[in-house]
């Protein structure tokens, strides 16, 4: 647990000024130091970045009154309404944070600490 | 231990593999694949489209931003526009760029791009041809002639660079998070700002308002039909007119000598060199527009009322932007162009000001004689002259760059040589372009003068700095004056000079210097006691310079002046109803001669049934009618069936139909004339076949498109009018299916895809009382609740009062917050 809120905290400081893909490296870097099991770690970083982005569509969603989310939804996925952007977005951070914090788990274990990661 | 050893491959292998994924899912998702957008940074919440999200706002606020001479303060009303107060010009124009690039940036870069040939850089190869035309044309060639006077020129200089500099120290402030949305979706960013393009983007007008020509067409038809025929179906002057300026206006002018048309009309070699192309349809853009100003006797104020709407294609972001700009030496409000210093359609205290276009003849074509294969020489006036060789280096998103020779002579450029496939097919091969757009000019020193007027002199003054695109400015001011002027630069051409392609070899074909500007044609306060336009004939054939053969169709100008002529105690609503007249004139024309050459007795049952609707039909292109949807088909059928035979073939040259007026005179004065027999068919069809069989044509393609006669055929659904933002087939930025009825050669001049741009009326007074909307909003962002606000609005035909102030301290409570710009 402690991994996911410092995922979601440490990503979203990190893109405030780095580009989108940052929270990769943070999810990596979090898993690295401290994880148990590669399959923990992608859950992990799934759900600490798909938080983040989530949450944040979420805020901007609400806050606009949803102006501008459907019709984005039309132009990317053809169908109006907020349910589609807000998933997409969703499980593309999700995933990218998943995959990310499973490889840190994995480089960490590669480079033979793993006594320290459990 | 042994254990431990053959775990490592594997672990590695693991740790190897999921960074792979890893990275392979970030490399894949952080770039664009063909043309769809990389969807990592565009998801993103903190960089993507989520950014791009707005919300009403009412916060003051207070921008430093060190560009200007003294702070200046902007109030925004409720419909977002902003109403500017500098300390000086400076600043004024410093705030103009900057407001304007702060809602409209991309669509302002887009345009000048698109104006320079640069889309390929965007979009990648499926903009090269498009990019190779407008290079070939000469508008960077031209943008920078009149880039060079208007540097020359020490007003319009600094508030050309004023105004870049406020778009500047936008973009410089700008994070990636922060670009309009469609940089994020073609994956590119905003470049700075030049005086360069506020050049090219009236370069971009004058390609929109001004480079149409059928001289190829026409030229091609002379060749098949010879000149008496020609000259019967492609007469100067409409049976029908109401010319702009009123038959019987004196003239206040000894006109100059005319050049002398050379003994060959012209025509030299140049015969021999068209190439022949199949499958031309001529582009028959609905361009047009309306304006009309009365006088104090017809208006219930006793002061003049002044009325425009500019006809373009409706895209969004809107084209244009509403302001107001004070500074000590102006208070003006109206209509800019984004991407161009000052108001170009608006009023003052004192006067207001409007425009339609006119559709001059300022782009003609000669023939080039190269020397040899080098093109390094041409032959003009009997000798070899130098040709000019322009470089243009096209870049393109993906590949390398194209680079492309393009020839200047004297004419112009030769915007395509032997062998390449024109890309607007109404462009000859090999031939010369000589083009008003690439002529030094300084249109912003007109409206510099215009935005300041306060007299009908301050107003003529201010037209003879105007070139291009020439327009009908009209003009009506608080000291009861009114007046109209077709004005820009025209060409002093002998009668008919350009009507037809030029041979450029002869002297006797070049442009030999140009009307003076006061000569140009021009009323004001005229005995009928009121002015107008709408892009039809600007003179009677008394008027003693050549503009044009021919002018758009005079439907609308002889409705709005049929309507202007009964009018009294004239009011804003009144004005507003006239602009959303939808009487079909054409059709109170040709209806009461065509119904009764029809034979009823051939129609089957839903041909008669259409027939008895469209009897009863009182000629208005309201929404609910299906009259209207009948006869466009059934014109469109008739014309085909009359002059598809003779104009357009297989085995011929291109060529382009007579015009409706000169159909329907036919119709009137030779029903027998050889033009009605179909030459395809072995029958000798009377005019009478012709009627009958078009609309039996007509009412069958009806039935089989849209069913049997129903609401399917209202012409409100049957025209569907679209709003269609400017990335072609972006649906979710567009508004589609609007409702709305009039149509092209309808006063409201709604057509599918065109129609009024903006609509303004504004009563002068001791304080002027103004009224617009346009169909859009001031925002270009798509995420924004100001991007199609005002459509509604437009399309229902109303207006919202256009807020004057005096001062940035005024109240008002349509005024919702302040910014200030240090």
């Amino acid at each position: 647990m402690i991994q996911v809120i410092a995922i979601a905290i440490l990503s979203l400081l990190a893109q405030l000024f780095l580009p989108w893909w940052s929270l990769a490296v943070v999810a990596f870097a979090v898993c690295f130091v401290r994880s148990n099991g590669a399959g923990r770690a992608f859950l992990q970083g799934f759900a600490g970045a798909a938080l983040t982005w989530l949450g944040y569509a979420l805020l901007v969603h609400i806050s606009t009154d949803g102006i501008f989310t459907g019709r984005m939804g039309l132009l990317l996925f053809k169908t109006e309404g907020a349910g589609l952007p807000l998933l997409v977005t969703t499980l593309l951070g999700g995933l990218v944070g998943g995959l990310a914090g499973m490889s840190g788990y994995l480089v960490r274990q590669a480079s033979g600490n793993q006594a320290a990661a459990h | 231990m042994q254990d431990h050893v053959s775990d490592l491959p594997v672990t590695y292998v693991k740790a190897i593999l999921s960074l792979a994924i890893t990275v392979l899912l970030i490399w894949a998702a952080n770039r664009s694949w063909g043309s769809i957008p990389a969807f990592g940074p565009l998801l993103s919440p903190f960089t993507g489209f989520w950014q791009n999200a707005e919300t009403v706002s009412r916060q003051d606020q207070t921008i430093t931003l060190g560009g200007t001479k003294a702070s200046v303060t902007v109030v925004f009303d409720d419909l977002a526009i902003p109403h500017v107060f500098a300390q000086n010009d400076y600043d004024l124009y410093f705030a103009q760029g900057y407001l304007t690039a702060r809602d409209r940036l991309w669509q302002m870069e887009f345009q000048t791009h698109a104006a320079a040939g640069r889309v390929s850089e965007i979009v990648g190869e499926r903009a090269i041809e498009l990019d190779r035309y407008n290079r070939r044309l000469g508008m960077g060639y031209g943008a920078e002639q009149t880039l060079k006077k208007m540097q020359a020129d020490p007003t319009s200089r600094q508030v050309i660079e004023a105004y870049t500099a406020g778009v500047n120290a936008w973009i410089s402030h700008l994070e990636p998070a922060a670009y309009p949305i469609e940089y994020k979706l073609l994956g590119y960013a905003p470049e700075p700002w030049t005086p360069l393009k506020c050049a090219l983007l009236l370069k971009q007008l004058t390609s929109t308002l001004a480079s149409g020509a059928d001289d190829l067409l026409m030229t091609n038809g002379f060749g098949q039909y010879g000149a008496a025929a020609i000259a019967e179906l492609f007469p100067d002057y409409p049976a029908q007119e109401s010319p702009i300026i009123p038959s019987g206006t004196k003239l206040d002018f000894t006109p100059v000598p005319v050049p002398a048309a050379p003994a060959d009309n012209g025509f030299g070699e140049s015969m021999a060199l068209a190439v022949p192309q199949m499958g031309i349809h001529r582009p028959h853009p609905e361009i047009g527009s309306n304006n009309w100003a009365v006088g104090a006797q017809k208006s219930a104020t006793g002061q003049p009322i002044l009325s425009n709407d500019p006809h373009l294609g409706l895209s969004l972001p809107s084209i244009w932007y509403q302001m107001q700009l004070v500074s000590p030496t102006v208070n003006v409000y109206g209509a800019t162009l984004p991407g161009a210093p000052h108001v170009i359609i608006g009023f003052n205290k004192n006067v207001a000001w409007g425009v339609t276009n006119v559709g001059a003849d300022v782009l003609d074509f000669y023939s080039i004689k190269f020397q040899d294969k080098s093109r390094k020489a041409y032959w003009h006036d009997n000798q070899w002259k130098p040709v000019r060789s322009r470089i243009e280096t096209i870049k393109v998103k993906g590949r390398p760059a194209i680079i492309d020779t393009v020839y200047y002579t004297h004419h112009g450029p030769v915007v395509y040589t032997t062998g390449m496939d024109p890309f607007r097919k109404n462009i000859p091969v090999g031939y010369a372009a000589r083009w008003i757009a690439h002529e030094p000019s300084d249109e912003t020193a007109c409206f510099y003068r215009l935005n300041r007027a306060r007299t009908m002199a301050d107003y003529r003054q201010a037209l003879s700095h105007y070139v291009a695109p020439a327009q009908n400015f009209i003009f009506a001011s608080n000291q009861n004056d009114i007046a109209i002027s077709p004005n820009g630069r025209f060409p002093l051409k002998w009668k008919d000079q350009g009507k037809f392609l030029l041979d450029g070899t002869d002297p006797a074909n070049d442009w030999q210097g140009y009307v003076p500007s006061n000569q140009n044609p021009f009323v004001s306060n005229p005995g009928r006691g009121f002015v107008s336009s709408a892009n039809q004939s600007s003179t009677d054939p008394s008027y003693p310079y050549y503009i044009n053969w021919e002018f758009a169709p005079s439907e609308r100008g002889r409705r709005i002046n049929q309507r202007l002529e009964t009018m009294t105690q004239v009011t804003i609503d009144s004005m507003r109803a006239l602009q959303n007249d939808n009487y079909n004139l054409r059709a109170a024309d040709a209806l009461p001669v065509l119904l009764p050459l029809l034979n009823e007795k051939a129609l089957t049952p839903p041909q008669r049934s259409a027939l008895t609707t469209l009897k009863r039909w009182r000629y208005n292109n309201d929404v609910g009618e299906i009259g209207p949807t009948i006869f466009q088909n059934w014109m469109n059928s008739f014309m085909d069936m009359v002059w598809k035979d003779n104009f357009e073939g297989k085995d011929t040259k291109p060529m382009r139909y007579p015009t409706f007026d000169r159909t329907l005179e036919l119709v009137k004065k030779s029903p027998t004339a050889q033009w009605f027999d179909n030459v395809k068919t072995p029958a000798k069809e009377q005019l009478a076949d012709v009627v009958t069989q078009s609309f039996e044509a007509a009412s069958d393609t009806l039935n089989k498109k849209n069913g049997p006669m129903g609401p399917e055929w209202a012409w409100g659904a049957y025209k569907g009018t679209d709003i269609r933002h400017l990335i072609p087939g972006l649906d979710a930025f567009s508004v589609l299916d609007l409702d709305i009825g009039g149509g092209s050669g309808i006063v409201n001049a709604t057509s599918e895809r065109w129609g009024p741009s903006w609509r303004m009326i504004v009563a002068v007074g001791q304080q002027p009382k103004a009224y617009g909307v346009y169909p859009g909003g001031q925002s270009g962002n798509p995420g924004s609740p100001y991007y199609q606000n005002m459509v509604e609005t437009w399309r229902t035909g109303q207006l919202n009062e256009l807020l004057y102030l005096q001062s940035s301290k005024d109240k008002h409570p349509r005024l919702t917050r302040t910014m200030t710009l240090n």
